[in-house]
């Protein structure tokens, strides 16, 4: 995993979010440590590739306590090929582990939704496994006013 | 001592059609204690929270989560289904201590 970004791509990336306000983060960017390794104990050996997930939420949250999270793949849903499920990590809370969604091709159109809480700012994860054990990452950092975990 | 799982709500979309995706939505009130928070004397507020939700439909599970501390109190969760036919779902909610709360609802059709 933690492949570093090269410098030009940083500052491409920074560049062009700037430019246009865009959210989405370079996947392969680094994780804390203890996120890092909850993913890494999911995966196992799996490589994590780009794209097929969305990941919503907002970019600013003025409370932690309760952010509105939806995560939708691109799947057909048949028997034969769907989302087996779908891991959220938050990387800056106290545990990174934020739940696990089971999926099912009874379900139509691969999604969900929930509300989570986040202590800090930080990146959201999203991690898709499909019925073949391939691995999609989507990540977004969403800003947050009063942090959410009550300490 | 568990805190008591509230009621919970569960909102099915009308009309419903055969072929249609629908979104379910279900909601729970429960306090979700983190197990990170400290009382006015500083022991930790032991954890206590929904870890486990699950739908079925017609006995078959759906869809399910496993939960964590840092879902919201009064946890919202929502999923799509696919409608086939006319059913019942059974949704249930478990907390740390294993206890259970259920609620089925029928799916008919227009």
């Amino acid at each position: 995993m933690a492949i570093r970004a090269t410098r030009r791509m940083t500052l491409a990336l920074a560049a062009g979010g700037l430019a246009l306000g865009l959210r989405p983060r370079l996947a392969a960017a680094q994780l804390a440590a203890p996120t890092q390794a909850a993913v890494d104990r999911m995966r196992g050996t799996r490589p994590l590739q780009e794209g097929r997930v969305t990941l919503r939420a907002p970019n600013i949250a003025e409370n932690g306590n309760t952010v509105p999270v939806n995560i939708s793949v691109e799947s057909p849903m048949t028997a034969s090929d769907h989302v087996k499920a779908i891991h959220i990590f938050a990387d800056r809370n106290p545990t990174p582990e934020v739940a696990t969604f089971h999926l099912t091709p009874a379900m139509g159109r691969a999604s969900a939704d929930t509300r989570i809480r986040l202590g800090q700012t930080q990146d959201i994860i999203a991690i898709a496994e499909m019925n073949n054990g391939e691995l999609f990452m989507a990540r977004a950092e969403v800003k947050v006013t009063i942090g959410g975990c009550g300490g | 001592m568990a805190s008591p799982i509230g009621q919970p709500r569960i909102r099915l979309p009308t009309p419903i059609r055969v072929g249609e995706v629908i979104e379910i939505r279900s909601l729970i009130s429960h306090i979700m204690e983190t197990g990170q928070r400290r009382d006015q004397a500083g022991a930790i507020v032991p954890r206590d929270i929904i870890r486990r939700f699950e739908a079925r439909f017609d006995g078959e599970l759906v869809f399910a989560m496993d939960l964590a501390p840092a879902i919201s109190a009064n946890p919202y969760i929502a999923f799509p289904f696919k409608v086939e036919k006319a059913g019942t779902f059974e949704f249930s909610w478990t907390n740390d201590a294993g206890e259970e709360r259920k609620l089925t609802s029928a799916l008919r059709l227009t």
